[in-house]
């Protein structure tokens, strides 16, 4: 399937200006696990050079969210669209243009860093310039169980510095067990990502130093008690 | 959201040289192939395993049911084929279970193209590193049990074209099970029935040859188990394998 990346500006018709305005857009969005509602009315638009931080307390929801969003999870309420495009229409379009990196990474600890690039697609000299970027040069025979947590998580970033990433970047808590260098390296290439139109969306506890940055907070979407419906639940 | 962040991101989108275009990379069969391959050599302890059970427990059993020659000729082909079902099943539960846990299962899963060709991948590896030992070792093992000379090659081939039925046919509760911590009993209840008919035509194909007549039809009909398990097994476990990656 071809991105629907508009290539030229005369492609560019007013419909798809608004189309591509609005690469994600989340309206009134409920999820719940094991009988609990997580958030309700949930609203946020992804727009092309933007990202969008999820943040909340643990256990508030924010990986359901991402995968709700990425259609791993499809129980919910609400509409997602991806240009312009509700689920589940638009959900084969959204899987061409994702690069998602969830909470495991999808390393394989049995190959090297090389191999698990080659796996996602990557020719070796990218794959080796990549892991230069994340400072894995001198490790890239070595099996990914002798590596540590952060240099495991180095390899799955890797894949955002190949050439030519997908424009839409879903990351799960990017910054687990990253240094600080590490950190300000992934920033660097999240706001180079945002710069060519890319966009991204993720997790994170700590302050993500990328711009333009919208802030999601789920315990503003959480619901609230009250006597009359508190029986309806579970 | 406003007006000019809208024009803005559009005119980022279009002007900039550098647009990602490009889709999601998509590892091809031979890729897929290639890595599981390379990580089943690497596990040589799940090659090793069940090619040591099958071994080990055949030369029991003369010990426990007497040496008597024609006893012994008599039920080695059915020991030597449920020797080979139990040594495929213990070797299925690992079959998605690394890739499961380190999220690589979720990354094939989100590709736009269908999973029937990475679970394909995945279970002609492992047909490779245990059916193909399991029916490469057989005749050894049938000479060991006072198998017929008529049954060696019945049994080798028909020993090649069943595992590589019973590997299709267990990935199903594989991907069924994955998500489950510990899947042991419950897989085995889920696949020994669809086993019964590939034990039933195997070990035919072998009794066939002994008493004399030709094994061709019990063959051919292993081959249609196996034809239709190539093509619609992968199906089933690509299904499972997204109800298990819900939860």
């Amino acid at each position: 399937m071809v991105s629907e990346f508009p290539q030229t500006p005369e492609k560019a018709a007013p419909e798809t200006q608004l189309a591509c305005g609005q690469s994600l857009a989340v309206r009134g969005l409920a999820c719940e696990r094991d009988g609990r509602v997580l958030f309700e009315g949930l609203e946020f638009t992804l727009a092309p050079g933007t990202a969008v931080q999820v943040e909340g307390a643990n256990g508030a929801g924010k990986s359901t969210l991402i995968r709700t969003l990425i259609g791993s999870v499809s129980d919910y309420s609400g509409t997602i669209a991806w240009r312009g495009q509700a689920y589940p229409g638009g959900l084969a379009a959204m899987r061409c243009s994702l690069l998602y990196i969830g909470h495991n990474a999808g390393v394989r600890r049995g190959l090297t860093p090389l191999e698990n690039l080659a796996w996602y697609g990557a020719g070796r000299k990218e794959a080796l310039r990549a892991l230069d970027e994340v400072g894995l040069y001198g490790f890239e025979d070595v099996l990914c169980q002798q590596l540590s947590a952060g240099q495991n998580r180095r390899v799955a970033l890797a894949r955002l510095y190949l050439p030519a990433p997908p424009p839409l970047w879903v990351l799960d808590e990017p910054l687990a067990a990253l240094d600080v260098a590490g950190v300000a390296s992934l920033e660097a290439q999240m706001n180079r990502h945002l710069q060519r139109g890319g966009c991204v969306l993720l997790t994170s506890h700590q302050p993500v130093n990328v711009a333009p940055l919208l802030r999601v907070n789920l315990a503003e979407f959480q619901p609230h008690f009250s006597a009359e419906e508190s029986y309806c639940v579970g | 959201m406003s007006v000019e962040s809208v024009v803005r991101g559009t005119e980022a989108m279009c002007e900039a040289d550098s647009i990602p275009t490009a889709p999601a990379a998509t590892p091809g069969f031979y890729t897929l192939f290639r890595t599981e391959f390379t990580l089943a050599v690497r596990r040589r302890s799940d090659i090793v395993n069940p090619l040591l059970f099958f071994v080990t427990v055949l030369a029991l059993m003369p010990l426990g049911i007497g040496p008597e020659p024609e006893m012994l000729s008599r039920m080695a082909a059915g020991l030597i084929w449920v020797m080979a079902l139990l040594a495929t099943l213990l070797s299925q539960e690992s079959l998605f279970r690394g890739d499961y846990e380190d999220g690589s299962l979720e990354q094939l899963a989100l590709q736009p193209q269908p999973l029937y060709f990475p679970v394909l991948a995945k279970v002609l590896v492992h047909w490779l590193v245990t059916g193909v030992p399991l029916a490469v070792l057989s005749p050894l093992l049938g000479m060991m049990l006072n198998l017929g000379q008529a049954g060696y090659w019945p049994l080798l081939i028909s020993l090649a074209l069943g595992t590589a039925s019973l590997s299709l046919i267990g990935a199903v509760g594989a991907a069924l099970t994955v998500a489950l911590r510990r899947p042991g009993l419950l897989l085995a209840l889920i696949i020994m029935p669809l086993y019964v008919p590939v034990l039933i035509f195997g070990t035919g194909t072998v009794q066939a040859a002994l008493d004399g007549y030709s094994y061709g039809p019990q063959l051919a009909i292993l081959g249609a188990i196996l034809a239709a398990a190539a093509a619609l097994a992968p199906l089933a476990a690509a299904g499972a394998i997204r109800i298990s990656l819900e939860n």
